[in-house]
């Protein structure tokens, strides 16, 4: 799949990573040079320095190419024009957006935007694991469980070993 | 009228200033509370520290009464949300109009349901441009269910395009000069050659509204 994420924060990074590592073709844009630090050593996607709601940059990254867009920036508003963009003036099929207000998430989902909220995921989430409601959120927590091991055991091959 | 004024920044508090003071009733609605403190103490008590981008603080300012709400942050994106919610919360009693700061931004906000948008630096670049040979050039609305746009674009008398038959411009793959306006008549474009003065009327892909431009300015 060719995917384009607009924000490279942690969200949009490990994401990046994620589908990279899964043989897909993904580009990320971010108006910070400093963000794509965020990328896991290997990527071997494309990054982009710039806005990812203009756009001028939307077009020079080819959006009306990719298959789907996501957009994890830090701010709700710059997701929900971004991916309103690429879903309506070039037609993109599949576009997520993540918006953490829930109220702003739900106005958009009612108008034919997908979105979903980091807030009421991890609430309802954290609130199942605390009693015990294994149902709710198993499959996730273990693909979580597992992503982060697997980071946290490249990061320590990057890592130069302890002198000792 | 009752207005409500979103975003408390330079153009927010002058237009809320404004209005004031030609007895209009205005909430302003600002996020920074050593802005909003300072907009209260120089037009009394309109103002409600919050951020504009939140449905309930919209209808608390009481966009539901209101005659406009106008989303004049000089951040495009919460423009745009802001607009948005307000057509979405605040029924249809009212009108929303957008500030847009990067003009590209005017079509966007069309194609996306908020259709009355002030661009300052499109009204400076209008003024500008009526003593510059570039003309105006203006995407006027997007068409709907194609990535087609409207444009019209004012020929003036230094562009290239000035005195050359409108078959041999070399527009862009998909872009279609569908007529031009001269003298206050509609005059059909495919035998016609260009005049200064002309209105072109163009039917182009959004992609290529600048290889348009390039076409009729150079």
């Amino acid at each position: 799949m060719n995917v384009l994420i607009v924000g490279c924060g942690r969200v949009g990074a490990t994401l990046a990573g994620l589908l990279d590592g899964e043989g897909h073709s993904v580009t990320v844009v971010d108006v910070e040079r400093a963000s794509f630090a965020h990328l896991p050593a290997g990527f071997k996607g494309t990054t982009f320095l710039g806005n990812g709601t203009d756009l001028d940059v939307l077009r020079q990254v080819g959006v009306d190419r990719v298959d789907a867009v996501l957009t994890m920036t830090e701010g709700d508003n710059r997701n929900l024009m971004a991916a309103q963009i690429a879903k309506e003036i070039f037609g993109v099929k599949k576009v997520l957006a993540k918006v953490n207000d829930p109220i702003r998430a739900e106005i958009y989902r009612a108008k034919g935007l997908t979105t979903f909220s980091r807030t009421t995921i991890l609430a309802v989430l954290v609130r199942a694991m605390l009693m015990g409601e294994k149902e709710v959120g198993e499959v996730l927590l273990q693909r979580t469980l597992a992503l982060e091991r697997e980071l946290a055991q490249a990061e320590a091959r990057e890592a130069p070993a302890p002198a000792d | 009228m009752y207005v409500v004024v979103a975003g408390g920044g330079q153009v927010g508090f002058h237009l809320a200033k404004a209005l004031t003071e030609a007895g209009h009733e205005v909430m302003v609605i600002e996020s920074d509370r050593r802005r909003a403190q300072w907009i209260e103490e120089q037009l009394g008590s309109v103002v409600l520290n919050a951020p504009a981008d939140e449905g309930r603080f919209q209808l608390e300012a009481g966009c539901r009464r209101a005659d406009a709400v106008l989303a004049v942050t000089g951040d495009d994106a919460k423009n745009l949300v802001i607009a948005q919610i307000a057509s979405y919360n605040c029924g249809p009693h009212g009108r929303v109009i957008a500030r847009v700061n990067d003009p590209k931004n005017e079509i966007v906000f069309k194609t996306l349901g908020i259709d009355e948008t002030v661009s300052s630096t499109r009204v400076l670049m209008n003024v500008i441009e009526q003593e510059l040979p570039t003309g105006g050039f203006m995407p006027l609305m997007p068409l709907t269910g194609s990535q087609l746009e409207l444009i019209e674009a004012e020929i003036a008398a230094g562009s290239p395009s000035a005195g050359k038959r409108v078959r041999d411009l070399k527009l862009p793959a998909g872009a279609l000069i569908g007529g031009i306006v001269r003298g206050g008549k509609v005059v059909p474009a495919a035998d016609a050659t260009l005049e200064a003065g002309d209105r072109v009327i163009v039917f182009a892909p959004t992609a290529s509204e600048a290889e348009v431009r390039g076409t009729l300015y150079g």
